[in-house]
């Protein structure tokens, strides 16, 4: 039971990594933008959840997590959980644009053309 | 600050971002709230399992609800309600709120990127089998 955290974590990647593949998402194509996207908000999380353990807001079952931790108690499952639920997040954005691409109404802002473009 | 304080105050604050400071106006965008119907079906769905399987457990102290059975003081040994006690499928409400802030200052962030010219290209698409295009629709 170890790794029922990870576990869950697994089934989010598994639920979003096709999309890279079937509707060509290419984030990954786009790696250092997506660094540059996970690894700030990872940092601002982490800290936010070590103030909510040392807190008390909230613990963990250490029964069914891997048992690694960061310095403050952080347990890795908890950094992990916050790369993984981005790139779902960014996987999930990028896959509603490749199905809507061509389309009128459905600019995320960062197109070529878009207004209010580079300064 | 409670949890229930920090998770709206975070919201506050992505949107803030948002609108005024990178100026990427994703919540106003179709498309965002399309892709975040998506993201918030499958997190009640995972982190149903971490908070009703008490992976993650709560202090009552710190959200709306009581505190997650058989920790923090409650004795009670069963599952948190699936709905009610301000929990929505085992999660407490306040999860939503973190869950909105985790995810949107993310894609904030990746589209400011995109924007200022960081890896704008190859763009998302076409779909390895795209849908027949349906003419005059």
């Amino acid at each position: 039971m170890r790794f029922a955290y990870v576990g869950v974590l697994a089934f989010i990647l598994v639920g979003t990594l096709w999309l890279e593949v079937l509707l060509r998402t290419r984030v990954f194509r786009r790696w250092l933008r997506l660094v540059l996207s996970l690894v700030p908000v990872a940092v601002i999380f982490c800290l936010w959840d070590l103030y909510a353990i040392a807190s008390g807001h909230w613990n963990f079952d250490v029964a069914r997590i891997t048992g690694i931790y960061l310095p403050g108690n952080l347990p890795i499952d908890e950094v992990l959980f916050f790369l993984v639920v981005p790139l779902a997040g960014i996987l999930a954005l990028e896959g509603v644009r490749s199905a809507k691409r061509g389309r009128a109404g459905w600019e995320a802002g960062d197109e070529a053309n878009s207004e209010g473009d580079a300064p | 600050m409670t949890y229930t304080a920090l998770a709206l105050l975070g919201c506050v604050i992505v949107v803030a971002l948002d609108l005024w400071v990178f100026r990427t106006r994703l919540v106003t965008r179709k498309v965002f709230w399309t892709a975040y119907a998506i993201i918030v079906f499958f997190q009640l769905l995972t982190n149903g399992v971490l908070t009703g399987l008490r992976i993650v457990r709560y202090n009552g102290d710190a959200i709306i609800g009581s505190s997650t059975p058989g920790t923090f003081g409650n004795a009670t040994d069963a599952p948190p309600p699936f709905f009610g006690d301000g929990r929505i499928a085992f999660a407490p409400v306040e999860d939503l709120f973190f869950g909105f802030a985790l995810v949107t200052l993310t894609l904030v962030l990746w589209i400011w990127l995109g924007r200022r010219g960081v890896q704008r290209e190859p763009r998302s698409g076409p779909p390895l089998f795209p849908r027949r295009h349906r003419p005059s629709r």
